[in-house]
C-alpha cells in the first residue's frame, strides 16, 4: 500500500512535448512509471518520446485510460489544465509548474470543490512542488529516482530539495519511504499538511511521517491540531525559515512572514506541543526517525540533544 | 511588489475610490519649483517609503505656508528612516507626496487579502482605524470584521451593506462607503494584487469619505499579465536583487558575512538557518533554481562576492535533475572567471555526486568541501572567522 500513486497508476504528462515535460517524462519513465500519454493543444495524433499525443486530456483518457496527470504547462496556461484534467475525470492531479497567479488558483480551488461537491474524488497535488512518488511504484514528478527507496516513513513537504534532503537521510539510515508528497510552496495549494497525514494515518505502509515546514500562513499550526487529535503515527518535523526576515518573500511565494502571523517560532511551538518530534537541525531528521524506528534511541528528544551539542560545540 | 503610496492612490483615482488632491511628488534632484501648490493650504508632506508607522518617525508633516511645505520637503528628501517596520534598517526618502491637508473626524479601517486558509480574498475591517491592525486583532480581536469574498463575483451587495451596518457608518456616507467597498474588491481582484489596504480610511471634517493612505501589495506571479506594472520599478529590492531577478537567479540580501548558494527555496532557507545554527549569519538567501548552467552558477559567485560583507562562500547543491557533476564543471569555470578572494567551501549530494567531487578535487581550485549540511555550515562559519 502506499497513498495517491501505486502500481496501477496510468500518467497523463500535460505539455509532454515542451522541455521540461519531455525530460521529466523521459525520467519518469526510466524510472518505471506507467505514462500513457501526453496532451498538447494542436500536436493531437502525432508521437514523442514514444507515447501518443493528445488535442486535449478529454480524447487522451478516452484513449488511455489515464487516472492521474502531471502538469508542466507554464504559468499563463496552468491553471486552465488543471481544470481541463478534472473535467476529463482524472482522480489525481499533479501540478509541478512554478509561479502561477494566486488568484488563479483560488478560481481553481473554487471550482474543484464544486466539482467534489457533485460526488466526484478529484485530488490535486502542488502547484510549484516536486511531484508524488512512491517508491518503486511510480514516480510522478521531478524528484530524482534513486535517492528513494521502499520502506515504511511517508514524507510531506511544501520545499522540493528540502524533501529530498530529508529522503536522502532516512535512505542513509537504511530506512525508506512509502510515498512522498510535495504539496509545493504556494500560498493557495491542493492537497495540504492535514489533508497529507490524514491519508498517511490511513495507510498501513506507512509507519512513521516526516513533515517538513517553512514560515509563512498556518499549514504547520493546522497540522499540529490534526496531529494532537487524529495522529496515531509518530510524525517528525523540520520548518524551514528561522532566520528569515519578516516581510520577505524567501523564494516560494507562500513563504512569508506578514504581520505575528506565519512565524517560525509559532510553528516549532505548535508542532511540539502536539507531540511531533521537531529537529532544529536539518542534519538530524534522518537519524531522529532511525532512533525511533528501530527502537534504538528509544523516545524522543535524543537526536535534538546530539544537535544543540553540536551546535555548541561549533560556537566554542 | 509593494507600491507606494501615491502609486496606490494613482489606482484608486482610477478606480473612483476618493483621496486628496495631490499636489506632487518631489525626487531627490528635482530644483526648487519642482513642487507648485495651489489653494490656500494648509498641506500634507509625506515621505514615500514602503513602511507602516511613518508619523511617529517623522515623515509626515504638515505645512501651512508654502515656504514650509518647501522647507519640510527638502528636509525630507534623503532623510534616513526607521520604523517599528524596518526591522532596525533606516530606509532613505527618495521621494516625497505633498498633498492636501484634511480635517478628520473618524478613523476606519478596511483592506482586501488574501485569506490563504480559506483560498479566497476576504475584506478585514475595523471602525477603529489609524492604529497598528496586529495590534488591534492581539488585543480586541472582536472588533475586527472579516467577510468572504467570492473571486470571481466579486463584493455582493448585501455583503457591503452588512458592512457598513456593522462598521456604524452613518446614513450621510452610506452609499458612498458601500461604493468603495466593492471598488477596493475590484482593485483587489482586477490588479490581482495580495494587499489592498487604507489605513486610515477616514470621514473628514467636511462629512466626506476619503482614503487618506494607500498601501498595495501585487502578485509577482501575475506581472505577465499587468505589463505595465511590471514596467515598474520595484521599490523594494536592491540594485543586486534586481539584477539577479533579470537572470532568473532569487537573491535577497542580508547582514551576516557567509555568502550563500544554494538550489531550491526551502534548502536555501534551511541553509541560512543552518549556518546560524553553526554560530554564523549569512550574507544573502540564494537559490539558483532547479536547471542552473555554468553562466548561472558564474552569475550567481558575482553577485554574492558584490556584497563587500562577504568573508566565505557557502555552495550547498542537493542535485537532483541537477547533476552534481554539471555544478562542480561550473563552479571550477566560474572560479576562473571571477577572482574569488575569500574562502570557498562546498557541499555536494545527490545525483552524480562523486565525480562531482572528483572534479573540484582535481581542479587545484582551493575549496573545502563537505560532506554534510551540518559540516559545511561549520567549516563556513570558522572561515569567515579567520
Amino acid at each position: 500500500m502506499s497513498i495517491l500513486l501505486n502500481k496501477k497508476t496510468k500518467l497523463l504528462v500535460h505539455g509532454l512535448t515542451g522541455s521540461q515535460g519531455s525530460f521529466h517524462a523521459q525520467q519518469c519513465l526510466e524510472y518505471g512509471s506507467a505514462v500513457v500519454g501526453g496532451v498538447t493543444p494542436g500536436k493531437g495524433g502525432t508521437e514523442h518520446l514514444g507515447l501518443p499525443v493528445f488535442n486535449t486530456a478529454k480524447d487522451a483518457v478516452k484513449a488511455t485510460g489515464a487516472n492521474a496527470s502531471l502538469i508542466f504547462v507554464p504559468p499563463p496556461y496552468a491553471a486552465d489544465s488543471i481544470l481541463e484534467a478534472a473535467d476529463a475525470g482524472v482522480a489525481v492531479i499533479i501540478c509541478i509548474t512554478e509561479g502561477i497567479p494566486v488568484l488563479d488558483m483560488v478560481r481553481v480551488k473554487k471550482r474543484l470543490a464544486a466539482i467534489n461537491a457533485c460526488g466526484r474524488q478529484v485530488t490535486l497535488v502542488g502547484p510549484n512542488c516536486p511531484g508524488v512518488i512512491t517508491p518503486g511504484e511510480c514516480k510522478a514528478g521531478i524528484m530524482p529516482g534513486y535517492i528513494h527507496k521502499k520502506g515504511g516513513v511517508g514524507v510531506v513537504s511544501r520545499s522540493g530539495t528540502l524533501t529530498y534532503e530529508a529522503v536522502w537521510q532516512v535512505t542513509c539510515q537504511g530506512l525508506g519511504q512509502s510515498t512522498v508528497v510535495g504539496i509545493g510552496g504556494d500560498p493557495v495549494q491542493g492537497l495540504n499538511f492535514v489533508d497529507t497525514l490524514r491519508l498517511f494515518q490511513a495507510d498501513p505502509a506507512t509507519a512513521a511521517v516526516i513533515m517538513i515546514g517553512e514560515i509563512g500562513g498556518s499549514a504547520e499550526e493546522d497540522a499540529a491540531r490534526y496531529i494532537k487529535k487524529e495522529m496515531t503515527k509518530p510524525v517528525f518535523c523540520f520548518v524551514a525559515g528561522k532566520t528569515a526576515p519578516p516581510g520577505r518573500r524567501m523564494g516560494h511565494a507562500g513563504a512569508i512572514v506578514e504581520g505575528n502571523a506565519g512565524t517560525h517560532a509559532s510553528k516549532v511551538e505548535a508542532l511540539r506541543k502536539a507531540g511531533a518530534e521537531v529537529v532544529d537541525n536539518l542534519s538530524e531528521i534522518g537519524a531522529a526517525v532511525a532512533a525511533r524506528l528501530k527502537g534504538k534511541g528509544g523516545k524522543k528528544g535524543k537526536a535534538k540533544a546530539g544537535a544543540k551539542s553540536k551546535a555548541k560545540a561549533a560556537r566554542k | 511588489m509593494k507600491l507606494l503610496e501615491y502609486e496606490g492612490k494613482e489606482i484608486f483615482g482610477r478606480y473612483g475610490i476618493p483621496v486628496l488632491r495631490r499636489h506632487g511628488i518631489i525626487r531627490i534632484g528635482d530644483g526648487p519649483d519642482a513642487l507648485k501648490l495651489d489653494g490656500a493650504g494648509p498641506w500634507i508632506v509625506k515621505a514615500q517609503v514602503l513602511a507602516g508607522g511613518r508619523g511617529k518617525a517623522g515623515g509626515v508633516k504638515v505645512a501651512k505656508t508654502a515656504a514650509e511645505a518647501r522647507e519640510l520637503t527638502n528636509k525630507m528628501l534623503g532623510m534616513k528612516m526607521v520604523t517599528h517596520q524596518t526591522q532596525g534598517k533606516a530606509l532613505t526618502v527618495e521621494e516625497v507626496l505633498v498633498e492636501d491637508a484634511c480635517a478628520i473626524a473618524r478613523e476606519l479601517y478596511i483592506s482586501v487579502v488574501l485569506d490563504r486558509k480559506a483560498a479566497c480574498p476576504a475584506i478585514i475591517a475595523s471602525a477603529e482605524g489609524g492604529v497598528s491592525i496586529e495590534e488591534l486583532a492581539q488585543s480586541h480581536p472582536e472588533k475586527i470584521l472579516k467577510v468572504a469574498v467570492d473571486p470571481e463575483a466579486g463584493l455582493l451587495d448585501y455583503q457591503a451593506r452588512q458592512l457598513a451596518f456593522d462598521l456604524k457608518i452613518p446614513q450621510k456616507n452610506f452609499c458612498e462607503f458601500t461604493q468603495l467597498a466593492r471598488q477596493l474588491v475590484k482593485v483587489f481582484l482586477e490588479l490581482d494584487a495580495s494587499l489592498v489596504e487604507i489605513n486610515p480610511l477616514i470621514i473628514s471634517g467636511e462629512g466626506k469619505l476619503i482614503a487618506l493612505d494607500a498601501k498595495i501589495v501585487t502578485d509577482d506571479n501575475a506581472l505577465f499579465r499587468h505589463k505595465d506594472q511590471a514596467a515598474k520599478p520595484d521599490h523594494e529590492a536592491s540594485e543586486i536583487e534586481r539584477e539577479a531577478r533579470a537572470i532568473g537567479i532569487n537573491y535577497i540580501g542580508l547582514d551576516g558575512d557567509i555568502g550563500c548558494m544554494v538550489n531550491g527555496a526551502g534548502l536555501a532557507m534551511a541553509t541560512l538557518d543552518t549556518v546560524k545554527m553553526a554560530g554564523g549569519d549569512a550574507a544573502n538567501f540564494l537559490d539558483v533554481g532547479g536547471g542552473a548552467n555554468v553562466e548561472q552558477v558564474t552569475r550567481a559567485f558575482q553577485i554574492i562576492l558584490k556584497d563587500p560583507k562577504v568573508k566565505a562562500v557557502l555552495v550547498n547543491i542537493f542535485g537532483g535533475i541537477m547533476k552534481c557533476d554539471n555544478i562542480a564543471a561550473g563552479i571550477v569555470e566560474a572560479s576562473r572567471k571571477v577572482k574569488i578572494h575569500v574562502p570557498l567551501i562546498v557541499r555536494l549530494e545527490g545525483t552524480r555526486v562523486k565525480e562531482g567531487r572528483e572534479i573540484l578535487a582535481k581542479s587545484g581550485i582551493k575549496i573545502e568541501q563537505a560532506d554534510s549540511l551540518w559540516e559545511a555550515a561549520q567549516k563556513a562559519v570558522a572561515a569567515a572567522k579567520r
